[in-house]
């Protein structure tokens, strides 16, 4: 297994700059998430790690070694797709033997079927390795993609999305299949996603592009709890964190006058410059909490049942608001209700930059 | 506005059905949302309500009018579809406006529909564009807008938010609700989303294999899911499951769960109710606990069983925390951070209340509650 260093990765497509001055560590044995939307440049990445693609300017390290001139295959990474791409006529065994025949690899017969039963037995597809891929789920035959990763041993594995094409409940399912691999294996993984759910539940440490930019790195917990910007703020949770226009006046927040002000903790006011005027308050839905006493008021808009709780979308004059509140809270479309916002959970963003005040 | 009713409606293709005897009543302004996994006959349904589909036997009725002797056109219903299918050549009004012309309607009184619609969905602004300069979401709105325009009996909606991309999607759920609540249309919502149809719908349908396995409010489906399929397909992460064996305890039902990993001691009451249903048998039962519905103590406590943390995802405002309790694997959702790392000591227990209990080789729900 292998550490991966990013150093000023800048890749072009003839004038467009697909990724912009990148730098990223991967630890060795670490699950790292690059998130982010469509066109963020994540794909580009792993492409330019696993050896496909070259970047115009920076330098890419693996444990330390500089494989700028490496080929794809002597870098030793394997890559995962989010389509995956399996032999259709060949059964699944001689799908996992494939990466294992190559002539450079020099492996004994039994080494080779060692490694395969050893990853079908870890991916639990003993029982299919006599099927033809092409009579397998789309679980199963993305657990063969995973498997012919596996069997090679390779330092680092890539992945693509490759839980996009499932349907929710199987992708709850691989999810923690994936992360229970990582940690058996103690593999480094650098695994791609659009979806905040996937980076959350599986990181050790996020990383969010944008643009071709990294905007954020870190842990889960401090991206959604201390989200560097309002793009990271609204990517990561769900439902998206609640954003407020305002202007900072008198150690208050005011975005409705009158009807919406929040007062701002005395340390954290003395940090911004008086002369701040347009900010962006940020809560998270489940620090909005509805109830008698909240001093705040405002009308249910609407109501979504979520099982174990109920989102509810609050107005107040033309300002939306989300609030997590329990399940068996009744909730009357149209009604007035008081609400409070956790003060010790605000964020405030520059709303000119979007750039997090108090992080 | 409308009622749609459903009578022993089947459809074959061959000699396989896609849908079964299917029996449902849609209420004059109701939203109901038609759930379940690809291949359950859904959009069949749909679009045998629509009129694009022929059924092999039973009947549709709209208003108490029989639909089988009439063409899709004369249903006086709009379908929208997952793909927007929109006219590119024609600006967004020309799109919303396009049903209207068709019935030679008057200029004014077009103009005036075609306005009212884009105010309520908000995509005033965008009258003058083409669908090749709007984005995923005012597209499927203008969709939206003309199927509205004309004001019929009933909405279809074939996963109509299937192309979008999930912070799209949760917004444009909000706004197609308040939409409903606007324009009363009775509608009939397909999706294999089921977070999509326990936030939008007054009641959800939910279809496996061609059969109709509930019909329910959201809170019934979830606190009250009638089989096995359903309480699995609603909610997420997905609902635990595991045999327990049920036998007599010290002032008290011990329920032993999966291979003796663990015994959970529930009221006298569980016991008694069991033996009631199974009518002496004592087959083994399975429990289902949803996620919320595992406590977890960091020190062992009265009533609770050990067990040992292993991966916990940290979503945010919560965690799911795998918990290994002997051969079962057991998903826990706790405060976030409550539980440090992977491989911790911890005690769990099943909230009794929360328990759901399933004969376990028909999968149907015990009705059981504590």
């Amino acid at each position: 297994m292998a550490r991966i260093e990013l150093r000023n990765i800048t890749k072009k497509f003839k004038r467009h700059a697909a990724l912009s001055d990148l730098s990223l560590d991967v630890g060795d044995g670490e699950f790292f998430v690059l998130l982010g939307p469509t066109g963020a440049g994540k794909t580009t990445s792993l492409r330019l790690i696993a050896g496909l693609d070259a970047p115009s300017s920076g330098s890419i390290l693996i444990d330390g070694q500089d494989v700028g001139q490496w080929s794809a295959a002597e870098r030793d990474v394997a890559l995962v797709f989010q389509y995956y791409s399996l032999y259709p006529h060949y059964t699944v065994r001689e799908n996992l033997e494939f990466p294992l025949k190559s002539r450079r690899r020099r492996l004994g017969v039994e080494e080779v079927t060692s490694r395969v039963a050893r990853a079908a037995q870890t991916l639990r597809i003993e029982h299919l390795l006599e099927r033809k891929t092409d009579r397998l789920s789309g679980g199963e035959m993305q657990r063969v993609s995973i498997g012919r990763a596996i069997v090679r041993q390779p330092r680092v594995f890539l992945m693509d999305e490759p839980l996009s094409n499932l349907d929710a409940k199987l992708r709850e399912v691989l999810r923690a299949e994936l992360k229970d691999l990582q940690m058996k294996f103690r593999a480094t993984f650098l695994y791609v996603t659009h979806d905040q759910v996937e980076a959350m539940s599986m990181a050790d440490r996020i990383g969010v592009l944008n643009h071709g930019r990294v905007v954020q790195i870190g842990t889960p917990h401090e991206i959604y709890n201390r989200p560097c910007d309002t793009f990271v703020a609204t990517f990561v949770g769900s439902p998206a964190m609640n954003l407020l226009p305002g202007v900072f006046r008198n150690g208050k927040v005011i975005v409705a006058p009158g009807k919406l002000e929040i007062p701002v903790a005395a340390e954290v006011a003395n940090r911004l410059s008086p002369d701040l005027e347009q900010v962006t308050l940020g809560v998270r839905s489940e620090d909005v909490a509805l109830g008698p006493g909240g001093g705040l008021e405002g009308r249910v808009y609407g109501v979504e049942n979520h099982g174990v709780e109920k989102i509810v979308t609050l107005k107040v004059d033309e300002h939306s608001l989300k609030a997590t509140v329990p399940a068996h809270m009744p909730i009357e479309v149209d009604s007035a209700t008081a609400f409070a916002i956790d003060p010790g959970k605000l964020q405030l963003f520059a709303t000119q930059t979007g750039t997090n005040l108090v992080r | 506005m409308a009622s749609i009713v459903l009578r022993d409606v089947e459809k074959y293709f061959g000699e396989s059905y896609v849908v079964r005897r299917l029996n449902l009543e849609i209420r004059d302004r109701e939203f109901l949302v038609l759930l379940g996994p690809s291949g359950c006959g859904k959009t069949t349904t749909l679009r045998a309500i629509a009129g694009l589909e022929e059924i092999d036997s039973g009947e549709i009725l709209i208003d108490g009018q029989p639909m089988q002797s009439r063409q899709a056109a004369d249903r006086d219903i709009a379908f929208v579809f997952q793909l927007f299918a929109l006219y590119p050549h024609l600006t967004a009004y020309e799109n919303i406006a396009f049903p209207l012309r068709a019935t030679n309607e008057r200029k004014a009184v077009v103009d005036r529909r075609v306005r009212e619609i884009a105010r309520a969905l908000r995509i005033d602004g965008l009258l003058g564009k083409r669908p090749s300069a709007l984005s995923g979401g005012d597209m499927q709105r203008v969709a939206i807008g003309r199927a509205l325009v004309r004001r019929p009996k009933a909405l279809l909606m074939d996963e109509p938010m299937g192309a979008l991309d999930a912070k799209l999607r949760e917004e444009m759920r909000a706004e197609l609700k308040h939409i409903h609540l606007e324009n009363e249309a009775t509608t009939v919502y397909v999706t294999h989303d089921q977070i999509e149809a326990m936030a939008m719908a007054d009641r959800i349908a939910i279809m496996h294999d061609g059969v109709l396995q509930q019909v329910g409010v959201p809170s019934e489906v979830y606190q009250y899911p009638a089989n096995l399929f359903v309480a699995q397909f609603v909610g997420s992460p997905i609902m635990n499951v595991v045999t327990g064996a049920v036998r007599p305890g010290d002032g008290c039902t011990d329920v032993v769960l999966g291979e003796h990993d663990a015994v959970q001691r529930f009221p006298v009451e569980l016991g008694r109710r069991v033996t009631e249903q199974q009518q002496g048998r004592n087959d083994p039962l399975a429990l289902g606990v949803r996620p919320e519905a595992v406590l977890v103590a960091l020190r062992p406590a009265d009533g609770y069983f050990p067990a040992e943390a292993h991966i916990i995802e940290r979503l945010g405002p919560y965690d799911i925390v795998d918990l290994k309790v002997g051969t079962q694997l057991f998903r826990a959702r706790t405060a976030s951070g409550h539980v440090k790392k992977a491989g911790d000591a911890v005690w769990a227990r099943l909230d009794e209340r929360q328990t759901h209990f399933f004969d376990q080789s028909t999968g149907e729900s015990l009705r059981i509650r504590l």
